[in-house]
């Protein structure tokens, strides 16, 4: 195919130049600058490209560590009540973590994953989104949710599995999903959301909309990613890859995940625009996903965004982190690079927040996850039918006489069951 | 693939089953019998089979400085060093071909499985490139490898970490296909599999992982190989033979205790190996009990019981029943979260003596 197309132009531009005709004949002309659509730069150095001959890909930062504005022209026009809301909502974040870890502790509930550390990801970039963008989530950006409306209760009633939860009690704690927020239910196979992430953002061409995709740098090892990443790019899918690159993947740091300049090397190399930021400012993060999502709306594109953070917390209850790492590396960050401190710095600065502030907002937050704790432990389970249901669209034949058994049974024999325990 | 619940309660697991008393289930002698875990009697096999042969490596998720996700693997790095024990970036797919084809070029690979659920990511690698290369190179370049981790339900993982994958992979030619019950079956087949020129599948489960069973000092030695392709008869009897494999021998050997209780003896055999399946051990035991029940956690459809049933149908064995033959399996459903739902979807002794029961017509 490359040669015809080649030996098609050159016959063109000799027909056109009649005086070219002759050459043809007796020579051809090598240097080809297209190869197959992708440019081509000849040379007659032997050079093998070193990793180490790039410089690494800045990280981008608004706030220094103190919470000080480094360049003015890079504090995004926020309003003062947006900002109050990031800062509240990662207090409410971390008040819920904790209620709930404890809660997993004491068997109350099956398993739990804190989101402790990366609370600038996920409000930053909830922040900058659309409530009309479609966000896929790996399974810690619950902040991301929250940012967008889903409440205490919703989630409290997930970690239950009781009759209020939409996914009926089917899904392991913290799987949590809400069609009304636009956002994708987890699932729990590692990096599969990367390609329907770039495949719904296919399908949502020219809409308006975003995909927003959440993942960590150990997902990123999938081929899934690759394949999501190639994709994209290929086909021109508005969505942003948002890489919360946290130092672990479970017990592995990311010297052992990959070798060169992390996650945001590999995006010019797919032809996806990349940026990285520092994932522990919350204004970096707004910033560029802001710009990615205009971008990605723009020229129909994707984006590639790796933001630099760690996590606090151990991978999920089932892990503990102390088997790989130092409690004076985690004291480290919390001390010096806290996402959390750094905002509530910037917003003290701004005379957003104060110290009576904090008291009643911790107070009243402690209050609301205990409360909506509380009642989703009271509530009743899934209607005994649901365990028939959602297998297929329509309940098969032989699932529906099971069903109808069941019913005469429960009808004979009722008093045996703790039916009181289930919603009617 | 998913790390969500790898490791979920771990602890809970073993405390749980610490206290199942396999002893006098077991038909080895059991006089100078050491208890031992099946997650140690897997360690220890693989110490014993790396230090045998230089050759022999352990590649995964998490397999040497986390000592495993089950702790299979505890102690191997510091003895062994990172040339032996490798720990891998998250890409099932990735280190399962990168397994095969060290395999390919001499080495023996076990390649292990945070579970075997995140398995379904590599499975072109487990079934063409490894279940294959042997027969399409035509004899010339084999694939000495040892594929294993947790498989079968969990508890409280729900759908996507809870099923077992002994049918998937025992409907492959080219594969080997091992699911270990005890502590000796671990041990013997962990042993014999690293050993063996063909890849082998080994289906660990989860949930016994704690449990503690006899081994004899034949089952010690560090030459102890269990046969490839042979069942164990677990208990003896006459009335009825209940053919099961892994977590499925012990909810059997349950349900022949309660069944002897009201006169009925079953013979419980524990297939070991899925593929070569011994349908001559079963098919000997139908002749002298006349009854067959096949148990699985699997789901019923395509699964180890309707072959085991298919073989019974296509062979003599059949004229040897007097009633059907029955499988007792897993629910034909996604694994549920809640505790109430998983336990009822999964066969217990209760299931195993209703039906025994029925077909014996007590």
């Amino acid at each position: 195919m490359a040669f015809d197309k080649v030996l098609k132009n050159v016959i063109n531009k000799c027909l056109k130049q009649p005086k070219l005709l002759r050459c043809l004949s007796t020579h051809f002309k090598h240097d080809i600058e297209d190869h197959v659509g992708s440019k081509i730069k000849w040379t007659s150095t032997l050079d093998f490209v070193s990793p180490d001959c790039f410089s690494p890909i800045p990280t981008y930062r608004v706030l220094d560590s103190r919470g000080n504005i480094l360049n003015k022209f890079e504090e995004p026009a926020i309003e003062n009540a947006t900002l109050e809301k990031m800062y509240k909502d990662m207090i409410l974040v971390n008040t819920m973590d904790k209620v709930l870890y404890e809660s997993q502790r004491q068997g109350r509930i099956s398993f739990y994953m804190t989101n402790y550390g990366e609370e600038a990801t996920h409000m930053g970039s909830a922040a900058a989104l659309d409530l009309n963008d479609l966000v896929y989530g790996q399974y810690r950006e619950v902040g991301v949710l929250i940012w967008r409306g889903f409440t205490l209760s919703e989630i409290m009633n997930q970690c239950y599995g009781n009759c209020l939860d939409p996914g009926k009690g089917k899904q392991m704690p913290i799987h949590y999903g809400s069609k009304r927020l636009n956002f994708v239910t987890i699932s729990s196979p590692l990096a599969t959301q990367i390609p329907q992430a770039a495949g719904s953002a296919y399908a949502l061409k020219n809409q308006n909309r975003v995909v927003m995709c959440y993942f960590g740098e150990g997902a990123a090892s999938e081929g899934d990613a690759h394949a999501a990443f190639n994709f994209a790019a290929t086909l021109d899918c508005p969505v942003i890859f948002f890489c919360r690159n946290n130092g672990y993947a479970i017990s592995t740091p990311t010297e052992d995940q990959y070798r060169g300049d992390g996650i945001a090397v590999r995006g010019p190399g797919y032809g996806i625009t990349t940026v990285r930021v520092d994932g522990n400012d919350v204004l970096a993060v707004y910033n560029a996903t802001k710009a990615a999502r205009e971008f990605c709306l723009e020229r129909s594109k994707p984006v590639l965004i790796e933001a630099l953070t760690y996590r606090v917390g151990h991978h999920s209850t089932s892990d503990d982190s102390t088997a790989y790492r130092s409690q004076k590396e985690v004291d480290e960050r919390i001390q010096n690079d806290n996402p959390v401190k750094k905002l509530r710095l910037y917003l003290e600065n701004k005379n957003l927040w104060n110290e009576e502030k904090e008291k009643e907002w911790l107070h009243l937050t402690k209050r609301n996850v205990l409360e909506a704790f509380n009642a989703a432990e009271k509530i009743l389970l899934p209607k005994w039918t649901e365990m028939f249901t959602d297998v297929y669209g329509v309940i098969p034949h032989h699932l529906r006489k099971q069903m109808n058994e069941m019913e005469k049974h429960l009808e004979n024999y009722r008093d045996h069951y703790p039916l009181e325990k289930y919603s009617t | 693939m998913a790390r969500v619940a790898a490791v979920r309660m771990l602890n809970a697991v073993t405390s749980k089953y610490a206290n199942t008393n396999c002893r006098t289930l077991s038909m080895t002698s059991v006089a100078k019998a050491k208890e031992v875990a099946v997650r140690d009697a897997l360690n220890a096999a693989l110490d014993e089979e790396l230090e045998r042969d230089d050759r022999v490596f352990l590649m995964g998720e998490e397999v040497a400085v986390y000592d495993g996700a089950y702790k299979v693997s505890r102690g191997l790095w510091k003895k062994y060093g990172d040339k032996r024990i490798v720990d891998t970036p998250i890409t099932e797919i990735g280190f399962t071909g990168i397994a095969v084809g060290a395999a390919m070029a001499g080495l023996r690979p076990i390649c292990e499985f945070m579970t075997f659920n995140f398995a379904m990511q590599s499975i072109d690698h487990i079934l063409n490139s490894a279940g294959k290369m042997f027969y399409m190179s035509a004899g010339r370049v084999n694939v000495p490898i040892v594929f294993r981790g947790p498989n079968g339900a969990a508890a409280g993982v729900a759908a996507q970490h809870s099923q077992c994958y002994g049918a998937w992979y025992a409907h492959c030619p080219g594969l080997k296909v091992l699911s270990p019950y005890s502590a000796e079956d671990a041990r013997g087949l962990l042993k014999s599999a690293i050993r063996d020129p063909d890849p082998v599948v080994i289906l660990e489960n989860e949930m016994l992982y704690g449990v503690k069973y006899p081994l004899s000092d034949e089952a010690l030695s560090k030459d102890f190989l269990i046969p490839i392709g042979k069942a164990k008869i677990e208990r003896d009897g006459t009335h009825v033979t209940i053919v099961s494999h892994s977590k499925g021998v012990e909810t059997s050997l349950l349900a022949a205790k309660e069944l002897q209780a009201i006169g009925i003896e079953a013979e419980v055999i524990n297939l070991r190996s899925l593929r070569p399946l011994d349908f001559e051990a079963i098919s000997n035991s139908v002749k002298k009990t006349n009854h067959l029940i096949t148990v699985e956690q699997g789901w019923p459809s395509h699964g180890v019981g309707a072959e085991i049933c298919a073989r019974v149908m296509e062979s003599d064995t059949f004229f040897h029943l007097d009633q059907p033959a029955i499988r007792v399996t897993g629910a034909d459903v996604p694994m549920a979260y809640a505790k109430a739902l998983e336990d009822a979807s999964l066969p217990s002794p209760a299931d195993i003596v209703d039906v025994a029961k029925r077909i014996l017509s007590t």
